[in-house]
């Protein structure tokens, strides 16, 4: 048996994600986490009279706490279980890719350990979007303005 | 030849495990000698956990055969961290003398291997095998942080929190009698999270040359089990030995289906890690061999030879399993 038909035959064998399971789930807890965070936007607006631009600052900082705490309390990677990118897209995936590593390391030293791989899972996503959004700027910069 | 006879059968004095929680509720749960109560067993790191988990076993299989640390000749250990520092810092106040082994998850046959040979040989009167792995500290160096949240595909195994030992010496059964040393074999699959279906091949591939080499059909042995291949590998394994003309559907399984409910405790494919077969080898199987029910047994650790630097570097995953016969009367 060549490596080929090795690896095709375990491909055969090898079971697949439920994908229709997995995005019915994803579609209904991320989509909860964002009805939250719309909550909060109204909540600010009515209750603290912020501005629709205040709230949309208030909201994401929010919703970063709340990722973290939830990362803390050990309860979102139980979510992300069945939510998948329910729960990584959304913000506070964001906060939990952060929040995550600096738990897990903070045993090396908060200098070496929790400080330099504090931005293992996010830094990549920092890198690439923050040179994409330079990308895009530049482009709007030069073309944007003609149109 | 891969296999060799050893010319004294090598007794197993004593052996000890110790499991994690998740191993406690397994179906194998009265087995262990102890189940800890959480992954930290009191300690700060879960690296020190793991070395206190090869101390405890080491310790338990010593005090269960009546020998002393000083009565060994040497202890053959090894784990899965970088440097193996669960079983160095774990043995460090033994004082045996130690010899520290990397087979990945085949650690617990490569170790039991090694061991004999040198007490059949002759030149140790006792030697110690022991391995470890603990969930959380391969997590960490081999994947993402715990509290990460992320999905497993269904293939993904789940390394077992867990420590085996065995005290090897001479005189009374169960013995040790044959062992066969497996070739890395890699047939091209590079998914980490499918590692089951990378070891297969070094699992077929060593059972087959012990086979050959010394006669026996399959159907010699109760059972024969495999390290941690998982769901996906023991199908494979099952598969494809019937194609080579073993059928060993009937007395065949894997630790990595073994020690975990599969369903009940969403597993996916199965345990996996040294301490998969270590666990139940030193627990399970022993108990079975004591009390007779098992006579002849064929115990194959599998390893994945891969590092996280070789995944990320898009390398495939050599796979490597070793072969320990035993039996409860030799002629």
């Amino acid at each position: 048996m060549t490596n080929k038909e090795y690896i095709d035959y375990v491909n055969k064998k090898t079971p697949n994600s439920k994908i229709l399971k997995n995005t019915v789930l994803a579609f209904i807890i991320g989509g909860l986490i964002c009805c939250v965070g719309q909550a909060f936007s109204d909540f600010y607006r009515i209750m603290f009279n912020l501005s629709a631009e205040d709230a949309k600052t208030a909201v994401p900082i929010t919703m970063v706490f709340l990722g973290a705490l939830f990362t803390g309390l050990n309860l979102y990677n139980k979510l992300a279980r069945y939510a998948g990118a329910g729960t990584i897209v959304p913000i506070t995936g964001f906060a939990n890719s952060i929040v995550s590593p600096a738990m897990e390391f903070k045993r090396e030293g908060l200098v070496l350990g929790l400080g330099a791989k504090m931005f293992t899972v996010a830094g990549p996503v920092l890198v690439y979007g923050i040179t994409a959004s330079v990308i895009v700027g530049l482009i709007y910069y030069f073309i944007g303005g003609m149109m | 030849m891969q296999t060799i006879k050893l010319k004294t059968p090598v007794s197993i004095l004593s052996s000890a495990s110790v499991a994690g929680v998740k191993e406690g509720l397994g179906p194998l749960k009265n087995f262990y000698d102890k189940v800890l109560e959480d992954a930290e067993w009191g300690e700060k790191t879960w690296e020190k956990t793991e070395s206190k988990m090869q101390t405890f076993a080491v310790t338990k299989a010593l005090e269960k055969a009546n020998l002393k640390p000083t009565d060994m000749n040497y202890i053959f250990a090894g784990d899965l961290l970088n440097q193996c520092i669960a079983s160095s810092f774990g043995l460090r106040n033994l004082e045996i003398p130690f010899f520290g082994l990397y087979g990945a998850c085949s650690t617990m046959a490569e170790s039991t291997s090694l061991a004999s040979i040198t007490v059949s040989s002759g030149y140790a009167d006792y030697a110690v095998a022991v391995t470890s792995s603990h969930f959380c500290t391969a997590e960490r160096q081999y994947r993402q942080p715990l509290e990460y949240g992320g999905q497993r595909p269904p293939s993904a195994q789940w390394t077992v929190t867990g420590s085996g030992a065995m005290v090897l010496g001479t005189g009374k059964s169960p013995y040790i009698t044959h062992i066969t040393t497996g070739k890395i074999v890699d047939m091209g699959i590079n998914d980490a999270n499918n590692m089951g279906a990378a070891m297969a091949p070094a699992a077929i591939d060593t059972l087959t040359a012990h086979f050959k080499d010394t006669g026996r059909t399959s159907d010699f042995y109760d059972l024969i089990v495999t390290g941690d291949l998982g769901k996906i590998g023991k199908e494979i394994v099952i598969e494809k030995m019937l194609e080579k003309g073993y059928d060993m559907r009937s007395n065949y399984n894997d630790c990595g289906c073994m020690v975990f409910d599969l369903e009940k405790q969403d597993m996916h494919a199965g345990g996996s890690g040294c301490g998969c077969i270590a666990i139940t080898l030193c627990g399970f199987i022993m108990e079975k061999i004591k009390s007779g029910e098992l006579k002849n047994v064929l115990f194959a650790g599998t390893g994945a030879l891969l590092s996280p630097t070789s995944t990320l570097q898009g390398e495939t995953i050599p796979g490597i399993a070793h072969a320990v016969a035993i039996s409860r009367e030799v002629d």
